[in-house]
């Protein structure tokens, strides 16, 4: 398919843009109202459980129906993740991702989106977040083999 | 100002799992942010547009609900800079966000949001622990050494 070609690059910059104002819509680009959820035993603030609550149901029903089709629309074909191992790289990864979350209040959406409106952390987290991807390829990533199923996520 | 917002929470939370719906219906890929954005790093020229357009569509997305919110409400809506939170657990939590999102192959929304909707017991797994993780880690930097800003 020929219009595959635009029309790919298209559907994902509108799916990005409906991620980002949601994202900002629903308060995650702001780090005190995610710390106020994760903050069980100060004044807790449930919100994101609607946040996560809304986009887990849509997507569910949403990747349902997605999921009928033999294929997308403008790509041959789906690519999900195959890796279906709880083990250690998993749990120690999330690990050490909930406890940097946890500390700044920034997952890794928010924190790009902070560059729709950059302030004096986006200085610090935003190149430290990049740097440890980085840190990941050099160390872990070149033991592995070159190419993983199912990156995207 | 962070007081509990429903009903923004809720549809915010809509639109990203529409988000998702999307980008699988159209290009067959997960949108989960960190792989998006490593794939940048890793994969050369193959997916190299997509990804990009995708996360200048997030940030031009924020933007807009900064733009719409802001001049709706004359409230400051745009996320500031804590004045008294430390420079240096900005960078060690970047940094541990980075290599745990990369060593465990997700994050709040690959395995958060579009694992759990795929029903699959690995993103589960992963978001029970970055959860509990990041309850733990607030407690030990809110209530145990009492930094706040």
């Amino acid at each position: 398919m020929n219009g595959a070609r635009y029309a790919r690059p298209v559907a994902s910059l509108a799916a990005g843009l409906l991620f980002g104002f949601g994202l900002a819509l629903s308060g995650m680009t702001r780090p005190l109202k995610v710390l106020g959820f994760l903050d069980v035993t100060g004044r807790w603030d449930p919100s994101l459980v609607f946040v996560l609550g809304g986009a887990v149901a849509v997507a569910t029903l949403g990747f349902r129906a997605v999921l009928r089709r033999h294929a997308p629309l403008f790509a041959g074909s789906f690519e999900l993740p195959k890796n279906r191992a709880i083990d250690a790289p998993l749990l120690g990864g999330a690990l050490l991702f909930g406890i940097g979350w946890g500390i700044a209040g920034y997952c890794p959406g928010p924190a790009l989106a902070q560059l729709a409106a950059p302030n004096a952390e986006t200085l610090y987290f935003l190149p430290a977040m990049i740097a440890g991807w980085g840190l990941y390829r050099i160390t872990a990533g070149a033991r592995r083999r070159p190419r993983e199923a199912g990156t995207a996520r | 100002m962070d007081t509990f917002t429903p009903w923004s929470a809720l549809a915010g939370g809509v639109l990203i799992g529409a988000s998702a719906a999307l980008l699988l219906w159209t290009t067959g890929r997960i949108a989960g942010i960190s792989g998006i954005a490593r794939g940048l790093l890793s994969d050369g020229a193959a997916g190299f547009a997509w990804r990009a357009l995708f996360l200048v569509g997030l940030i031009a997305g924020a933007w807009f609900y900064y733009a719409l919110a802001g001049s709706a409400s004359h409230a400051a809506v745009v996320p500031r800079a804590r004045p008294d939170f430390p420079p240096l657990l900005l960078i060690v939590a970047g940094l541990a966000v980075g290599y745990g999102t990369a060593l465990g192959r997700g994050c709040t929304s690959g395995h958060g949001v579009c694992g759990l909707a795929r029903l699959s017991p690995r993103s589960l797994a992963a978001t029970l622990t970055f959860v509990g993780a990041g309850i733990g880690a607030t407690w030990v930097v809110r209530h145990l050494f009492a930094v706040q800003g």
